[in-house]
């Protein structure tokens, strides 16, 4: 092997973010990021929800709200759940697992800039001649240059660039969990989070190469005379629905699969319980992830494709209301007879139960197809996603944050400012959502810009922005807290929460090294096991010495801005723009691999021994 | 064993002697799992969209045996000497490795030559990527491939000249190894190319 620099390169300040493969830091910058583009997307359907406060009203106009509703699901959904997922992921899941690191950091830290700078691409569409237009799904003709403006170009690139930063984060999570684990750590042992995340990540390697290729032909189409999806031609515009939901079915799972592993470790936490029916608990999420990629057709019923595919498609979407039920009833059981506190973290998953689960009833009706030519399109399919996306993954992603802040930045959130954000979102949400449902059915379509007086949906859509306020308060108070929290100088221990899984067991927040000896794993809950024998804190696997770590890098950060500017040489038809920003990214490929990095070493006697004791 | 001199240090198949060695052959397996939907997916539109020529050339009309043929050959020899790379990685031999790559890389511009040749040909016909569903489906899934050998030969390039310097050491076997993984995996990837692009659009007719 290469000798290895013996000390940290130092680096501060935004060099220091810039440049960082640190797994938490990366957690944070996708944290950061991720809350910005939820804020936005937030924004976005506020204006939304004004605009359908009363009848017949011109808020924004048509074309605004052709953009908004477009750049609202898909800001949402790509780069607001996507990116807090991989933020919880990137804090929690190598800790859970008794790792140093990640298996490539350097590859972590690209992902994350490749979806920065995907996103961005996407918003500066706002300021470049309109956003995209065509709605999240961006359903082709409409999406052809014959219907809808540049801003689809815009989507096409954006979403290219964030979505190849996805993929090589599923990877990179996926070797972590099957490489990296400390001894003793079998996979019948990892935490459900950890498991939740194995999962989600192998469906992000089987699902988002599908959305690149749909993405590649559009952009062939739009920008390149393409014809895949235009009819004259002899395009089939059936394809890109095909496509665009083979990844976006399974992409609803990628979001609410690391939302149901939240939901269990909170739960058996806070019931101060052992989950119940763990291996039920895996193969349930086993299951759902296969299931999940057999039922894309459900969201193609009114295409045309048959009555026997109706059907088939029909009944193996209801049948993954199977595997979810054995989850709902599981952590039931796990509060059962537990000594519960209700923090806010438990409240977010407390509150999640009953929301999702009135999702996942309206998704088995709209499973049926013929009831589907009835919902299709109406805000019965709106009050439907939200009620799973917003009352699953993003309450998840809540009692995640909650329960998990002080281990990713050493502070405790403020409780009472917790409650008051959990009890106005909660009630904001429900107010603005399950009028949807009654508006759905009588009729209300989905995607229209205005609706007329005295067709009994005024009360529904005033009392729908009402709440869509009740939801913006509580993000307030989310951010006041967070700010709150800043400014307080009370550090959090180690284990505030009496936990259960690997990560409470070192410090809060973590040093760089994570532990500081490989911990020796005995059985699930491996801390608290070792907290009810007795012991102090985790046997460690190995003796203390010196621990190897990958240098920072600035290529990520460079690879992404080439493609970024790539991305508007496309989009202009300026090749020397492409050749240039492309020029960039190989030239930091090269770079990468042909010089080594041998990253450096913490030596035994600069490692603080505080979390795993010898 | 061969015992070389200066590699006499070098673990048993070196391209897994290290946890990152390991980290990094598992993830490029994961990550052909990502290949193999994106070029299904890719077949599945060229399967749909292969009859709808808009007027212009068919399949039967452009496609020329001896020529893809030809490619082919050059392909599937290719992968045997990435193959004869490997054996020579397990022998620790730096030297036969890189006349072996050498040897794969040539066949490999052969390869890109003559499908460059190809597609102007076509072009030349008037079969262009927007002439037709057709067109366009054909280009891409085909294209989609060439940029992948384009891809592979310059990084087998570039890996054989830091070689050059760098030896062969834990961290650059598993380098070599997976340039010939991923060598072979646009070899089988030419294989469904060859039966459902050429023979099949040979053959013509509607099939299914
Ligand atoms: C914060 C409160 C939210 C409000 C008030 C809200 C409101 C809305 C409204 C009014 C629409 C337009 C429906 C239509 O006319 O088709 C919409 C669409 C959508 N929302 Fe939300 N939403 C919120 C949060 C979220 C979140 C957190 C997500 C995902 C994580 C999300 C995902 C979507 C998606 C995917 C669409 C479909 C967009 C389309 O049809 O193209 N929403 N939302
Ligand atoms: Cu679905």
């Amino acid at each position: 092997m290469s000798a290895h620099a013996s000390h940290a390169p130092k680096r501060s300040g935004l060099w220091d973010w810039l440049t960082t493969v640190d797994h938490k830091k990366i957690a944070i910058l996708y944290l950061i990021a991720g809350g910005i583009f939820f804020l936005a997307g937030g924004f976005e359907a506020l204006l939304i929800r004004l605009q359908l406060m009363y009848p017949e009203s011109s808020v924004v106009g048509a074309k605004t709200f052709n953009e908004l509703i477009t750049m609202h699901g898909t800001t949402m959904i790509f780069l607001a759940a996507m990116p807090i997922i991989f933020a919880l992921m990137n804090a929690v899941v190598p800790l859970q697992i008794g790792a140093r690191d990640v298996a490539f950091p350097f590859v972590n830290s690209l992902g994350f800039w490749l979806f920065f700078f995907g996103g961005v691409l996407l918003n500066t569409s706002w300021f470049l001649g309109g956003a995209p237009d065509a709605g999240w799904t961006s359903y082709t003709t409409l999406a052809l240059n014959q219907f809808s403006g540049h801003g689809v170009d815009f989507y096409v690139l954006g979403l290219q660039i964030a979505g190849l930063g996805t993929l090589i984060g599923g990877i990179n999570f996926l070797v972590t969990i099957i490489n990296m684990r400390a001894p003793g750590m079998t996979f019948m042992r990892m935490p459900m989070f950890t498991w939740a995340s194995f999962v989600t990540s192998g469906l992000i390697l089987f699902a988002f190469p599908a959305i690149t290729v749909g993405l590649v032909l559009l952009m062939f189409d739009r920008l390149f005379g393409g014809n895949f999806f235009n009819p004259d031609a002899g395009g089939n515009v059936v394809i890109w629905e095909h496509i665009f939901w083979i990844f976006g079915h399974p992409e609803v799972y990628i979001l609410i699969l690391p939302a149901f592993g939240v939901i269990s470790e909170v739960i058996s936490t806070f019931a101060r319980k052992r989950l119940f029916g763990y291996s039920s608990m895996v193969f349930a999420t086993a299951l759902i992830g296969f299931l999940g990629f057999m039922v894309w057709a459900h969201h193609m019923f009114t295409t045309g494709l048959g009555a026997i595919a109706n059907t088939l498609f029909g009944l193996a979407t209801m049948l993954i209301a199977v595997p979810t039920g054995i989850k709902i009833f599981n952590w039931l059981l796990t509060m059962w007879g537990g000594q519960i506190r209700f923090t806010t973290a438990n409240l977010w998953a407390v509150g999640f139960i009953p929301t999702f689960t009135i999702g996942g009833m309206t998704g088995v009706m709209l499973a049926i197809p013929p009831a589907d030519y009835q919902y299709h399109d109406s805000y019965f399919v709106v009050a439907h996603f939200h009620y799973v996306i917003v009352g699953g993954l993003v309450f998840g992603l809540f009692s995640g944050l909650y329960y998990w802040w002080p281990k990713m930045f050493g502070k405790l959130l403020n409780e009472t400012l917790g409650k008051w954000n959990f009890w106005t979102f909660f009630i904001g949400f429900h107010l603005t959502f399950f009028p949807q449902h009654f508006l759905g059915l009588m009729g209300m379509p989905r995607r229209v810009f205005t609706y007329l007086k005295d067709q009994n949906l005024d009360l529904g859509n005033f009392i729908s922005t009402i709440g869509a306020f009740g939801m913006t308060i509580g993000t307030i108070l989310f951010v006041v807290n967070i700010f709150v929290t800043a400014a307080s100088s009370k550090r959090a221990p180690a284990d505030p929460w009496d936990g259960r899984s690997l990560e409470w067991a070192i410090p809060s927040p973590p040093p760089e090294y994570n532990f500081a000896q490989t911990p020796l794993v005995r059985g699930l809950d491996a801390f608290w096991i070792e907290k009810v024998a007795g012991n102090k804190g985790m046997t460690p696997a190995e003796p203390l010495g010196d621990i190897h770590m990958p240098s920072p890098s600035f290529l990520p950060f460079l690879m992404s801005v080439g493609l970024f500017i790539a991305g508007y040489g496309f989009m202009y038809h300026n090749y020397v723009v492409v050749v240039i920003g492309l020029l960039v990214t190989f030239a930091c490929m090269f770079t990468r691999s042909v010089k080594d990095d041998p990253g450096y070493h913490i030596h035994e006697d600069e490692i603080e021994e505080k979390g795993v004791k010898a | 064993m061969a015992t070389h001199h200066a590699n006499a240090v070098l673990p048993d198949e070196p391209e897994k002697a290290t946890l990152e060695g390991k980290n990094k052959l598992l993830g490029f397996w994961l990550f052909l799992g990502g290949e193999t939907v994106l070029f299904g997916s890719l077949f599945a539109t060229f399967i749909a969209l292969r009859d709808q020529t808009n007027g212009g050339p068919t399949s039967q009309q452009l496609f020329d045996m001896p020529l893809v043929a030809a490619a082919t050959l050059l392909l599937l020899t290719s992968s045997m000497t990435a193959v004869m790379a490997t054996l020579a990685l397990h022998k620790k031999n730096l030297k036969q490795i890189q006349v072996w790559l050498t040897i794969t890389v040539l066949l490999g511009l052969g390869f890109l030559g003559l499908e460059i040749y190809e597609f102007m040909h076509y072009v030349h016909e008037g079969h262009k990527i927007s002439t037709s569903a057709f067109g366009s489906s054909f280009y891409t899934l085909v294209g989609f491939h060439g940029g992948h050998v384009a891809f592979g030969i310059l990084w087998i390039v570039l890996l054989q000249l830091s070689a050059t310097k760098k030896g062969l050491t834990v961290v650059t076997a598993p380098k070599f190894y997976l340039a010939s993984l991923y060598w072979h995996f646009i070899d089988v990837v030419w294989v469904f190319i060859f039966t459902v692009v050429y023979l099949m659009g040979m053959i013509g007719g509607k099939v299914g």
